[in-house]
């Protein structure tokens, strides 16, 4: 294990067993054992009053090691594009880059393949110092081999020591590649990233274990450090028409595509339409009992004018389609009211709800965590207070 | 066809509780299964063998108990299992969980491999993806449908925002499958019996030929700095009183803001 007790000095207090976030940490013949739970998070170190237990595999950090650390300086930000027009969450990855670089005291640069100049200009209005624009016709479509290898040749160049990548389908897929390549970390869907004030290292805040707790991770003996962010978390920055940066044509050679993508077939399920552009949304979690509970929901929106949602409980147990998920793992969403009927409110949900305007929460537990990031809060029957509520927006409504 | 299929014993996230007090994970009683995503890519191995002959390995890097979802893949169909246990594993980010799984790889020799496209336990996607670089071969994710397998040819539907790549690539070739793609199967009875009498094969830091620098805790470039519990937001206000006042207070309120 990465940590380890130290028989003769640990007295079998118990301290640790409470303060491991893991539940990893067990009572063996009276003295503390870690088991193969451990993350690894060093929480124990610090509560034990024996200093019993420490860490095996000491990381090791040269002073070479430091000093190469240091030639890494600007942030980075990868903007993508679809059909030649930057996606709205590279917008968002400016205004969060731009933040960093701002503490940092150092440049901003954006990486945009497969669009041209005035897609650039936007980038800089948007507060980039710098952009790498590659115009190559080949990267106009999304190719894992070929981004990957691009990207990764440009970090190298340009030795950025953050890089950010959008949470979307594509920077999923191919940016773990590029951290790969470069023998660095990257941390997937933050939530917060901030400048640790002393050591300068990029915290970054992401949920972890389902969802269930946040974490703060930290990339400190290696550069860049990665992270990707979804769309809708973090706030654009400001738009200046006025503001002038570099722009920086690049052309590669001698790269090659294992695969090919023949065809894009267009296929809006009407559902995420719905959901992204909803402004408001009924949702339902365990709480909803089967498919019936859907169908009153489903009432409950129609009679509000929007659109029906679910947690992953409600979608694992089969009662509605995946295409409705929200969270984490299903889509992030922002509208002016969010209805949680039945969710108990695992962070994996909350991640993708709780930037909605007003949070109204129905669930006849009254410790559900949902109910922390309620605007409103009703401890109740689902079954009583949905249908009465249905029936009362249709009067008020005159439908 | 050599099929290796990478799966991941997790906990049960949806079972899982938080203790209020000390905002510390609670296992006692929740469940090991194997990652829901991983399911979905035995299934695709065993459909591909079924097809055109060959061999479905599943391989897992976690502590010995994870043997028992090894088992349960054999029992689903699967020929052959392998357990990567190593105390230098042990604190692995998905840099050195897809280093460590690419060296197994590598010994084991693979035409297709598999992951689900994520663990719902880190929720990360990483792993597919790394685990391909590591191996110098292409990777596709989010795989919803494969429509043609050859010798040394496939090509996938990709899911995608907004629709889905029709992509073709060559083999040796790792893909990463979503829920759409197929409905896994339950085990067989005979499944279950050669499952009971399955030897597992288990592979250390040794086997793999890693470099020990590259593994566990000491190979990982992320750290963990700390654990929290969610924020709270303030401004909460709970509406009392019998069902029916509840539904009139909340709609007066939503009026006030003028939300109805």
């Amino acid at each position: 294990m990465p940590v380890i007790v130290n028989n003769e000095k640990c007295t079998g207090c118990e301290t640790c067993l409470s303060s491991c976030p893991f539940d990893a940490i067990v009572l063996k013949d009276g003295k503390a054992y870690i088991n193969e739970y451990c993350n690894a998070c060093m929480t124990c170190l610090s509560v034990c009053p024996e200093g019993a237990i420490t860490e095996t595999g000491a990381r090791t950090q040269g002073a070479e090691l430091k000093q190469k650390l240091e030639e890494y300086k600007d942030v980075l930000i990868f903007a993508e594009q679809k059909d030649g027009r930057v996606v709205s969450v590279s917008f968002e990855l400016l205004g969060a880059g731009k933040r960093l670089a701002d503490e940092l005291g150092t440049k901003l640069m954006a990486v945009l393949l497969g669009a041209g100049e005035p897609e650039a200009r936007e980038l800089i209005k948007w507060g980039a110092d710098k952009v790498i624009v590659c115009s190559d016709p080949e990267l106009e479509k999304f190719n894992d081999d070929v981004y990957s290898e691009v990207l990764s040749r440009i970090i190298n160049e340009q030795k950025p020591t953050i890089v950010l990548a959008g949470a979307t389908p594509i920077g999923r897929s191919f940016i773990p590649r590029v951290a790969a390549k470069l023998r660095t970390g990257l941390t997937a869907d933050c939530t917060s990233l901030e400048i640790d004030k002393e050591t300068k290292h990029l915290l970054q805040v992401r949920p972890a274990f389902g969802g269930n707790i946040m974490a703060t991770i930290l990339c400190p003996d290696y550069r860049p450090q990665m992270a990707t962010v979804r769309p809708r978390v973090m706030k654009r920055g400001e738009y200046n028409a006025g503001r002038t940066g570099e722009i920086v044509s690049v052309n590669f050679e001698n790269i090659k595509s294992r695969t090919k993508v023949i065809e894009f077939i267009k296929e809006v399920s009407e559902v995420s339409v719905n959901l992204h552009e909803a402004d408001i949304i009924v949702a339902g979690g365990r709480g909803i009992g089967g498919e019936k509970g859907y169908k009153m929901l489903s009432e409950l929106a129609e009679a509000m004018g929007g659109a029906v949602g679910a947690s992953r409980a409600a979608v694992d147990e089969g009662w509605i389609p995946y295409s409705h998920q929200v969270g984490q793992t299903g889509k992030t969403v922002n509208p002016k009211i969010y209805v949680a009927c039945g969710i108990s409110g695992a962070v994996q949900h909350l991640v993708g709800m709780q930037s909605s305007d007003v949070i109204i929460a129905i669930n006849k537990n009254t410790e559900a965590p949902i109910f922390n990031v309620a605007t409103y809060g009703i401890v109740g029957d689902l079954f009583e207070i949905v249908p009465l509520l249905t029936r009362k927006i249709r009067e008020v409504k005159n439908l | 066809m050599n099929i290796i299929v990478c799966i991941k014993q997790v906990p049960d996230t949806a079972e899982i509780r938080i203790n209020p007090e000390t905002n510390t994970l609670m296992r006692e009683g929740v469940p090991s299964i194997i990652n829901p995503f991983d399911l979905h890519a035995i299934e695709a191995g065993i459909k591909i063998r079924e097809q055109l002959g060959g061999k479905v390995t599943v391989l897992t890097m976690g502590p010995p108990q994870a043997e028992t979802s090894l088992r349960e893949a054999i029992s689903m169909g699967a020929d052959e299992a392998v357990l990567l246990s190593d105390r230098a594993f042990a604190g692995s980010d998905t840099w050195a969980t897809s280093y460590t799984l690419a060296k197994a790889i590598k010994k084991l020799g693979a035409d297709i491999i598999f992951c689900g496209k994520q663990a719902i336990d880190g929720d990360t996607a990483q792993v597919g993806p790394e685990t391909a670089e590591f191996l110098d071969v292409p990777h596709i994710s989010y795989i919803r449908k494969i429509a043609e397998v050859k010798d040394n040819y496939l090509r996938v539907e990709r899911l995608m925002d907004e629709g889905y790549d029709i992509v073709e690539s060559s083999l040796p070739v790792l893909l990463t499958v979503v829920r759409e793609l197929n409905q896994p199967r339950l085990p067989s009875l005979k499944g279950k019996m050669s499952a009971k009498k399955a030897e597992i094969r288990k592979m250390g830091m040794a086997d793999i030929g890693a470099d020990e620098n590259s593994l566990g805790l000491k190979g990982s470039p992320t750290q963990v700095k700390n654990i929290f519990a969610p924020e709270v937001k303030a401004e909460r206000k709970m509406i009392e009183g019998t069902p029916e006042e509840q539904v009139d207070n909340l709609i007066k309120e939503l009026k006030e803001i003028k939300c109805v």
